[in-house]
């Protein structure tokens, strides 16, 4: 495969005006990713972001998006209706044919928006048999959380201990929603939620955007003192029935990840909107005690719907730009972890 | 050097106003076990699965992919899903050549849907609030223009509409069958925006269509006559600024330049035997014709009037019926696609073109802004 790079990772301001718009908070956002590389939309070759309309209740919602992209003169565009790490895949996948350098990537979402994203998030599910149950993303999670503590023998505790030290290492996160000091104690006294999940224990839904600049080939170098190439990346779905799921595990995660190399990361920044999604996580790719999970806080810190997963990708970028040697990003979609998505990335000498 | 790709499938359901028969994921499932049946493959054989479909809205399930992955097999495989506005059906196929092509994968399933018996679609295009025009108000203007640049007479647009409803006599999946379809019939239908009377418009419909392609090898041992991909292409420009054309997108334009280059035509219409193209009101055919480069500004007309775009013709356009006679939105562009295939592989049935060796699939979305196109041909390329 043609060697494809992260040499750029930009993510909108956590404060935004009331009412601001996707493609307001993008604009900056994709000025900022190009012009640290000295780029303008003008070097880039090929544009792919993800968004989704239902979080603004909205129609073709991404076509105004194309207003942050500078789709003029035309451009070599496309928009898959995902998290925004699979408009990554998109890209890298474009960049392989070789006639194309420069790919930019972002994505957008309003979650925050949304009166009840567990209601919103409803809509995912198959509308005839699991939709009409009522059972959103937040109690299947609480089916999931109830199944790995029961499998593997961990506690409430244990997803409070997660919890408390996310929050503490997002202190150094300006992008966080919930940052600080918070004690595992003082958090498990608090009331259940659903299940034996905890309010603190689901990501709150942000808004956001983020955008990565992709190079193929020296080209990289040549913008970037640091590149972080991609040295795997794959995806996979696993059925879509909670009923005929081991909820427990993430066979979808475990392929993914043997696809992308994940083994022997330093880093692994995961999309475990839910406390106990990282154990799920880290048990099916593997992590070992000594790999560094979540330093940014992770998505439970902060869920910007369509975004959290390319947010992902572009903190363990952001790691191997700062000398890290082998960094995992991971994207999740659909209930309980249903879709993954994890791109290895790593640091050449 | 990118992989030789290959169509080696082709599956679609039967068009038409309501599918109540079958579920979103049964409607799937049909086009996907026909493209596969085609292709003398199993579920097993595919590697990754590419989806599209227009606004999620139109049928109430947001993000699909997530609830049809065990529907169109993607169950433990890689599944994405694609979204470009009305030329989604194309831009699905591209990114799924790109599979190929890229050496990602040797054997991919694409499927683009549209279940719009599901939902309101005009309701949708307006996203629920009042004043929606739907998609003909907005195109009617451009239309307008388009007959006063041009000068065209009125009898070319109801032209148009008899053609490809006669043509979707010979297309058993096409959704409107009209036997004695005429021009007389079409003018006496009602204004619905005008200029466009109600049957120079396509019909609302729920339809699936699906392709399976693969590799050099793949396609080498195809069971039956493979399409060669012989260049795909697509662009976007802003939909709204002052002196933008409309009518003549640029994006059209260039996107149908970078395709003819990958796939060496240099006079379209002698280069091209057959075209699909996505024309949903009468009048877009003419007006692609001029943008696709098969006439010169202002000559479009002139190929529908003389014949030459029938079946008979030399540049037969849209022998399916085309969107004319069935608009799944999702699945449209795909079946534009999926048609040129068909109809370089000689598989086109009463409807075929004979001698098809070099087919354009084309598909367009938005305020005319969003382009997808293909190059399909007989011949490795």
């Amino acid at each position: 495969m043609r060697d494809v790079a992260i040499v750029s990772f930009a993510q909108a301001p956590l404060d935004q005006p009331p009412g601001q718009t996707e493609t307001l908070m993008l604009i900056p956002t994709i000025t900022e990713a190009l012009g640290s590389v000295g780029m303008t939309r003008r070097d880039v070759g090929f544009t792919c972001s993800g968004s989704a309309d239902y979080l603004t209740g909205g129609t073709f919602t991404f076509v105004q998006m194309l207003e942050a992209a500078g789709a003029w003169p035309p451009i070599s565009e496309s928009h898959v209706e995902m998290d925004g790490a699979w408009a990554l895949y998109e890209a890298w996948v474009r960049l392989q044919h070789g006639d194309v350098d420069v790919a930019l990537v972002f994505s957008s979402g309003r979650a925050a928006l949304s009166t009840d994203l567990r209601e919103t998030l409803l809509f995912q599910f198959d509308p005839y048999y699991l939709s009409p149950l009522g059972a959103d993303y937040v109690s299947l999670a609480a089916l999931q959380a109830q199944a790995v503590l029961d499998r593997t023998g961990h506690t409430e505790r244990d997803l409070a201990e997660i919890v408390a030290a996310r929050r503490r290492a997002a202190k150094d996160n300006p992008y966080a929603a919930v940052s600080g000091d918070f004690a595992a104690d003082d958090l498990l006294a608090k009331d259940p939620l659903v299940g034996v999940l905890r309010e603190h224990d689901i990501g709150p839904p942000v808004d956001g955007a983020a955008a990565i600049v992709l190079v193929a080939g020296d080209r990289a170098k040549d913008v970037c003192d640091r590149p972080a190439w991609i040295a795997g990346i794959d995806h996979r779905v696993d059925p879509h029935y909670p009923g005929v799921r081991d909820l427990s595990t993430s066979p979808s995660t475990q392929v993914a990840g043997e696809k992308a190399r994940a083994a022997d990361v330093e880093v692994a920044e995961l999309t475990a909107v839910c406390s106990h999604e990282e154990l799920i996580l880290a048990e099916a790719l593997g992590l070992g005690a000594g790999v560094r999970v979540n330093p940014s806080g992770g998505a439970v810190v902060g869920n910007p719907t369509m975004v959290t997963g390319l947010v992902r990708i572009g903190e363990a970028a952001r790691q191997v730009m700062n000398g890290c040697g082998r960094a995992l990003g991971h994207a999740s979609s659909g209930p309980c972890l249903q879709q993954n998505l994890v791109c290895v990335v790593e640091g050449r000498n | 050097m990118a992989e030789r790709t290959a169509v080696v499938g082709v599956g679609q359901t039967k068009l038409a106003k309501c599918r109540d028969d079958v579920s979103l994921a049964g409607l799937c499932r049909e086009a996907a076990q026909r493209a596969l049946d085609d292709a003398e493959m199993t579920w097993k054989h595919i590697d990754a699965v590419v989806i599209g479909t227009a606004p999620d809205i139109f049928e109430g399930v947001m993000m699909p992919e997530v609830y049809l992955a065990d529907a169109v097999g993607a169950a433990g495989k890689p599944i994405m899903r694609v979204h470009t506005a009305g030329s989604v059906g194309g831009s699905t196929a591209v990114v799924a050549s790109h599979l190929i092509s890229s050496r990602v994968h040797e054997r991919v399933l694409t499927l683009a849907f549209e279940k719009q018996s599901e939902g309101d679609t005009n309701f949708a295009f307006s996203s629920g609030r009042s004043g929606g025009v739907g998609a003909g108000g907005y195109f009617a203007p451009h239309i307008r223009a388009y007959i006063e640049r041009s000068g065209a007479p009125d009898y070319v647009g109801p032209m148009v509409a008899v053609k490809d409803r006669q043509n979707a006599l010979k297309n058993p999946y096409a959704h409107l069958q009209i036997p004695d379809i005429s021009i007389e019939m079409v003018l006496e239908s009602p204004f619905v925006w005008d200029p466009i009377h109600r049957l120079e418009s396509c019909p609302t419909s729920d339809g699936a269509c699906a392709m399976v392609l693969t590799d050099e090898s793949g396609g080498r041992r195809s069971a039956r006559p493979p399409a060669w991909v012989h260049g795909t292409a697509v662009r976007t420009e802003l939909g709204w600024f002052p002196g933008r054309d409309p009518v003549n997108p640029r994006a059209g334009r260039d996107c149908s330049a970078d395709v003819y280059k990958q796939a060496g035509v240099t006079i379209p219409r002698e280069d091209i035997d057959v075209a699909e193209i996505y024309v949903p009101f009468s009048w877009y055919e003419p007006m692609w014709m001029e943008n696709l480069g098969f006439a010169a500004v202002g000559e479009g007309w002139k190929l529908t009037e003389s014949g030459a775009t029938s079946m008979e013709g030399d540049i037969p356009i849209n022998p399916s019926g085309g969107v004319l006679s069935s608009n799944p939105i999702g699945a449209s562009g795909m079946l534009r696609f999926a048609e040129a295939a068909l109809q370089v592989r000689g598989l086109a049935g009463e409807h075929q073109i004979d001698g098809a060796r070099r087919a354009l699939g084309h598909a367009y979305g938005g305020a005319a802004q969003y382009f997808a196109m293909w190059i399909v041909g007989s011949e490795m390329p």
